[in-house]
């Protein structure tokens, strides 16, 4: 995982509740390219129109905050669905963190997975950021301290849960840290299967399939392919 | 009598799974059932493969393509053709590391959350992931579901596990009686409209009273389906005697013994009497009707009867989303939602496509016809209710009605199959989403229940079902 100590940027004011995540990527698009490909595409809705060109009223296209790499969120940022190319196209145009009063569970988590920081902060505080930095002006962001700087002497502290903070400061990997852990999984899946057998009493696959008829394409399918025929 | 709070359905749950404690209350969570598909799945299996890992416990894993999959009547794998290309990652990655794959035309295949609960693949009492948010789903039959990103199936894969932080608890009480024909969906769209998106944050919701215990297991499917709409990861509902009706006898659950014993740690699964929520809320479900949502987000839910909001009644605060999204719907401030004509009906998704949706939503089109000028799609949840659903007969109605009876998947949900709603055009849907573009670039999306979707068809516009001619 990479790590997040300190960034440095403007910082974005695009405070409308419940931004989802279908909002910040279109679902056809993590279908069809890879992680690396979808900062195009990032909050296509509100950066472009629907001719394709930029929408010079996003405040995303304005030179000040071109290239912001901070967001200045509403709440309830990332709902909506799961999926993880929600952060990797944000991350794609650049941003690393992002700011608001609330954000969607999984979003929220996902983010971590990839260094990025969402900070959750009071519609109150957001707005004094927002304020300090409306020209493009830098934030910076520390977790090191858990403090936001502005211009002005601004300083507004934030916290972040203990575990998130040291997985990013230090860019440890959950997965590689589990995997350490194998002994103890393989006790405990050991002492489950006396505690709860039940759940791996799994029938073998060729039973369970078995009872299973699969589909063919007779009969109503084809009569469903004639009522499309019909109805164009 | 002890001075410690008795646990919550949700306590229970979540500490049976607990490995060990991570601290600051993170767990190490053993995960039980594994379910993948097509969007991301063969990411996953690319991703531990880099790693060099194997799959922990591939038994636990399973593995069916929805998301991208034509629902193209007499449709193969390849008929979308980039959904081909994924498939097609998923299936070599189960392939390789022993996982089951369900396969279209297998009669299995499905949507996510609606082939793992039929199948007995995901149980009461079970931890079920995957990358999809509507994972929630599965707490209808009281299994510790929730959805999650890819990097963490990835986690799940290699080791079998989670690191996970324990949510908040609430309650929903839904007292009462619901009215004739209103329905899980009506009920959950009314508590989102009441309490808001945001309302579940943070929480793992137990949805509890006379209406939910009222609810057949399909409907409750349904309820919790929606929580994450509600902002909430987990949504649950205690198994009960019908829960363990239901179960028995699914090809993937256990049998004889074993099932007895499951059923017997399933009665236990329910809060206790003293348990404490960190936040409880209470719904009168006698005074939920049809309701319909106008908006751009789950929480814009009205009743059928009532008018589109007008935002010049609004404070600052909340103008500004109002007027952006009454703007994208194409509505006129405080006009009737009834009456509003439309282009599109889809009866389908994890929300609403199991074969009681598919009943409701027939009983609607029987000996009707569907408006001219609406397309309006009828897509299975799975195979087994596509199977079922002929074997009494129901294509038959959808199709004498001018439905199209379609293949089981995604569909116009989630739009990721080359199946869309154009740019301005209506849709009433079953489904869980109405955000912008969710159903197609500028699509327009309506969310209610299956009568009332089949209503619309019918009538050629938004309508209340108990008053169609």
């Amino acid at each position: 995982m990479s790590t997040f100590i300190t960034i440095q940027g403007a910082a974005a004011p695009l405070r409308l509740d419940n931004i989802d995540t279908d909002v910040i990527v279109r679902i056809e698009r993590l279908a069809a390219l890879s992680k690396e490909q979808l900062g195009p595409f990032a909050l296509e809705a509100l950066r472009f129109r629907p001719d394709g060109s930029e929408d010079p009223a996003c405040v995303l296209n304005q030179p000040a905050f071109r290239g912001a790499s901070i967001l200045l969120a509403g709440a309830n940022f990332g709902c909506g669905s799961s999926r993880e190319a929600a952060v990797w196209a944000l991350m794609g145009i650049g941003i690393r963190c992002v700011i608001a009063p609330s954000f969607g569970d999984i979003f929220f988590g996902n983010c971590f997975q990839n260094g990025m920081l969402p900070i959750r902060l009071t519609h109150a505080e957001i707005g004094i950021l927002a304020q300090a930095s409306r020209d493009g002006a830098p934030l910076e962001v520390d977790l090191h301290t858990c403090t936001i700087k502005a211009r002005y002497g601004t300083l507004i502290r934030f916290t972040v849960d203990e575990h998130r903070r040291e997985a990013l400061l230090s860019g440890l990997d959950d997965i590689d840290l589990t995997l350490r852990k194998e002994d103890s999984i393989r006790a405990w899946q050991q002492r489950d299967r006396n505690r709860r057998p039940w759940v791996w009493s799994l029938p073998s696959p060729a039973e369970a399939r078995a009872a299973v008829a699969p589909i063919t394409l007779a009969g109503c399918t084809a009569r469903s392919q004639a009522g499309l025929a019909s109805n164009p | 009598m002890s001075d410690v709070a008795g646990l919550t359905l949700f306590d229970k749950l979540w500490n049976e799974h607990v490995i060990f404690d991570l601290g600051g209350g993170w767990a190490l969570l053993h995960i039980d059932r594994h379910v993948m598909h097509d969007l991301v799945g063969g990411g996953s299996f690319a991703d531990l493969a880099a790693r060099g890992v194997k799959v922990h416990d591939p038994q636990f894993t399973f593995a069916t393509p929805d998301h991208a999959v034509s629902s193209l009547p007499g449709r193969v794998a390849t008929t979308f053709p980039l959904g081909g290309r994924l498939h097609a990652a998923l299936r070599g990655g189960a392939q390789a590391a022993g996982v089951q794959f369900f396969d279209v035309g297998s009669g299995s295949q499905g949507i996510v959350h609606v082939m793992a609960p039929e199948l007995g693949i995901v149980l009461p009492g079970v931890s079920v992931v995957c990358t999809d948010s509507h994972t929630c789903t599965n707490g209808g039959i009281g299994a510790l579901g929730f959805g999650i990103g890819t990097t963490e199936s990835v986690h799940v894969l290699a080791t079998q596990t989670l690191r996970q932080q324990k949510p908040q608890r609430m309650r929903i009480l839904c007292d009462g009686v619901l009215p004739q024909g209103t329905t899980a969906k009506d009920l959950a769209l009314h508590i989102i409209g009441r309490l808001g998106a945001a309302a579940g944050v943070g929480y793992a919701i137990e949805y509890a009273g006379s209406a939910v215990e009222a609810l057949d297991v399909e409907a409750r499917l349904t309820l919790c389906n929606l929580s994450v709409e509600l902002g909430a990861r987990f949504g649950l509902i205690a198994p009960d005697e019908r829960t363990i009706a239901w179960v028995r006898g699914k090809p993937w659950a256990p049998k004889g013994a074993a099932f007895e014993e499951a059923a017997a740690c399933w009665r236990t699964l329910v809060s206790d009497a003293d348990a404490q929520f960190e936040r409880e809320e209470r719904i009168d479900a006698s005074s939920v009707g049809p309701t319909i949502t106008w908006g751009t987000s789950p929480q814009h839910a009205i009743a059928i009867d009532a008018r589109v909001p007008d935002p010049s009644a609004l404070d600052d605060a909340a103008r500004p989303a109002v007027h952006a999204a009454l703007e994208y719907m194409g509505f006129l401030p405080g006009v009737p939602i009834a009456g509003t004509p439309i282009d599109w009906v889809f009866i389908g998704s994890c929300s609403n496509s199991r074969l009681s949706d598919l009943q409701a939503a027939a009983d609607v089109a029987r000996g009707r016809h569907v408006a001219p000028g609406v397309r309006a799609w009828v897509v299975p949840g799975s195979e087994s209710v596509q199977r079922a659903a002929e074997a009494e007969g129901l294509h038959e109605v959808f199709l004498s009605a001018g439905f199209e009876w379609r293949s089981p998947g995604c569909s116009l949900c989630v739009a990721a199959n080359g199946e869309q709603v154009g740019p301005g055009e209506r849709c009433v849907s079953t489904s869980n989403r109405n955000f912008v573009g969710r159903q197609g670039p500028g699509a327009r999306t309506h969310l209610a229940s299956p009568a009332m979707a089949a209503a619309a068809a019918i009538a050629g516009s938004i309508t209340d079902f108990r008053h169609l001619p």
